[in-house]
C-alpha cells in the first residue's frame, strides 16, 4: 500500500471532520433551546470522534513521529485539507443545519463506500463511524423538513442559506492525483459516484422541502492544495491557541 | 504475578470495573470489554469504544488498572480497537436489566415503541434525540407524564 498517497487522504477526511465538529461546536451555549445545544454539541463530539479516528490512521502511515494532536494543533491553515465549505462561519441555525445536512449526506455515501476499502484499518474506521453518520443524518434531514414546513421566515431563512452553501457542495467530491489512484487500487471509491449519489438524494429532499436551487454562484475550491478561506486561520487561531501557548499541556 | 491466573479469571475480575456513566452496568455487560490474552507475564486487555468521541474510554482504562493493580497485576496492556464496531446487540440480557432498573429504558429495535422504565407504558414520546450523553435519547410518557433515557438503538441501518 501507498504510504505516500494514503496520508494526505487521510489528512482530508480527518481535516473536514475536525472542522465540522469546531464549528458544531461552536454551538454550545448558544442552541435555540436546551435539548438542540445538547444535540449540536453531541453531533460535535461524535465528529470529533470521527477527526480522531482518521487522524490515527495518518499517524500510522506518517514518515515522521507524529501523534494525532501534532496534527489536529500544530498544523497551519496550508497544511489543513478540508473543503472550504467545513471552514465557513457557523452562521444562524438555517446556515448551520444546511450546512450539516449536506455534509451529513455526504459522509454517509462517502463512509458507506469506504466499507469496502481494500485497506483494512480504514474499513474498520468507516463502519465505525457510519453508525453515527446515520443518525446525525436522520436528523438534519427532519430538521431540514421542519424549518421548511413551518413559517414563511424560517422558509426564507432555509433559501438564503441554500443560495449562500450551494455552490460550495461541488468541493466535497473534488480528487487530485492521489485520490485517484487510491481509487484505482480500491482503497476510496470513485467520487464522481458518491457525487451523483449525493446530488440525486439531495436534490429530490430539497425540492421536498420546497426549496428553489440557485443557479449561478461561485464555484468553492482550494481546500485539497490547502487554500483556504480566511475564516480558517481565524478558526485554528482560537481551536490551537491552547497547545501552541502551553506545548504539550494537557487536561 | 501469579502465573497460574487465566484469562477467566481475569475477565471476572473485570465485572468490578462499571461504565462511568452508568455505574450498575459493568464494561463487560456493555460489550467495551471484548477479551483478554493472558501471554506469560503480559496482560492484554481488548476493550472497543461505543461512541467514536466516547470521553469515558480514558477513565474506562484508568479503572482497568486500578482494578487490576488490586490482584496484583501490574502494567496492564490495554488497547483500544476500532473492530468490531460497537453495537447495542453487545449489550448482555443482565447489562439491559440493569439498565431497565435504573431507569434508563434500554434499547429497541428501530421503529419499535419505547417502554416507560416506570409504568411500561408503550405510549411515549421522544422529547430529545439527544439526552445527557450522546448515547441516550430524552424521552417522555404519555401515560405517567415520567421524563426518561432511553439508551438509543446503535447499529448499522441495513
Ligand atoms: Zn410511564
Amino acid at each position: 500500500m501507498d504510504a505516500q498517497h494514503l496520508y494526505p487522504y487521510f489528512l482530508r477526511l480527518a481535516d473536514t471532520s475536525m472542522t465540522m465538529s469546531q464549528r458544531l461546536s461552536e454551538w454550545c451555549g448558544h442552541g435555540p433551546y436546551l435539548e438542540e445545544d445538547v444535540a449540536l454539541t453531541n453531533v460535535a463530539l461524535d465528529t470529533m470522534g470521527h477527526a480522531n479516528l482518521f487522524y490515527q490512521l495518518a499517524v500510522e502511515v506518517a514518515d515522521d513521529d507524529v501523534t494525532v494532536d501534532d496534527l489536529a494543533f500544530l498544523r497551519d491553515a496550508h497544511d489543513y485539507r478540508n473543503p472550504l465549505l467545513t471552514e465557513l462561519p457557523r452562521g444562524d441555525f438555517a446556515y448551520t443545519m444546511m450546512k450539516q445536512y449536506f455534509v451529513d449526506v455526504y459522509a454517509l455515501l462517502l463512509y458507506r463506500a469506504l466499507t469496502e476499502s481494500c485497506y483494512q484499518p480504514l474499513s474498520d474506521v468507516a463502519k465505525k463511524a457510519l453508525i453515527e453518520v446515520q443518525y446525525h443524518h436522520e436528523r438534519s434531514h427532519e430538521w431540514l423538513k421542519r424549518l421548511c414546513m413551518s413559517t414563511e421566515e424560517a422558509h426564507q431563512k432555509m433559501q438564503k442559506a441554500l443560495d449562500d452553501l450551494w455552490f460550495y457542495t461541488p468541493e466535497l467530491f473534488e480528487t487530485d492525483a492521489g485520490i485517484q489512484a487510491l481509487h484505482e487500487q480500491g482503497t476510496a471509491p470513485d467520487m464522481s459516484v458518491i457525487q451523483s449519489e449525493w446530488s440525486s438524494m439531495v436534490e429530490t429532499h430539497l425540492a421536498q422541502c420546497q426549496l428553489i436551487l440557485p443557479e449561478t454562484g461561485w464555484v468553492a475550491t482550494g481546500g485539497l492544495q490547502g487554500e483556504h478561506s480566511e475564516h480558517l486561520g481565524y478558526m485554528l487561531a482560537e481551536m490551537q491557541f491552547l497547545q501552541r501557548a502551553y506545548p504539550g499541556c494537557e487536561w | 504475578m501469579v502465573m497460574t491466573t487465566t484469562a477467566a479469571q481475569i475477565e471476572g475480575w473485570l465485572e468490578a470495573v462499571k461504565d462511568p456513566e452508568i455505574p450498575v452496568i459493568s464494561i463487560k455487560e456493555l460489550g467495551i470489554l471484548q477479551s483478554v490474552d493472558v501471554d506469560g507475564d503480559v496482560v492484554t486487555v481488548n476493550i472497543i469504544p461505543t461512541y467514536s468521541g466516547c470521553p469515558a474510554m480514558y477513565a474506562i482504562k484508568e479503572d482497568i488498572t486500578a482494578a487490576l493493580a488490586a490482584r496484583q497485576i501490574t502494567n496492564p496492556n490495554i488497547k483500544i480497537h476500532n473492530a468490531p464496531a460497537w453495537t447495542t446487540d453487545m449489550i448482555s440480557e443482565s447489562g439491559r436489566e440493569k439498565m431497565h432498573a435504573y431507569g434508563i429504558a434500554p434499547p429497541v429495535a428501530r421503529g419499535h415503541a419505547v417502554a416507560c422504565p416506570l409504568c411500561h407504558s408503550k405510549n411515549t414520546e421522544v422529547i430529545s434525540q439527544f439526552g445527557s450523553t450522546a448515547c441516550k435519547a430524552l424521552y417522555r410518557c404519555l401515560d405517567c407524564a415520567e421524563p426518561f433515557d432511553h439508551f438509543k438503538c446503535h447499529a448499522p441501518i441495513l
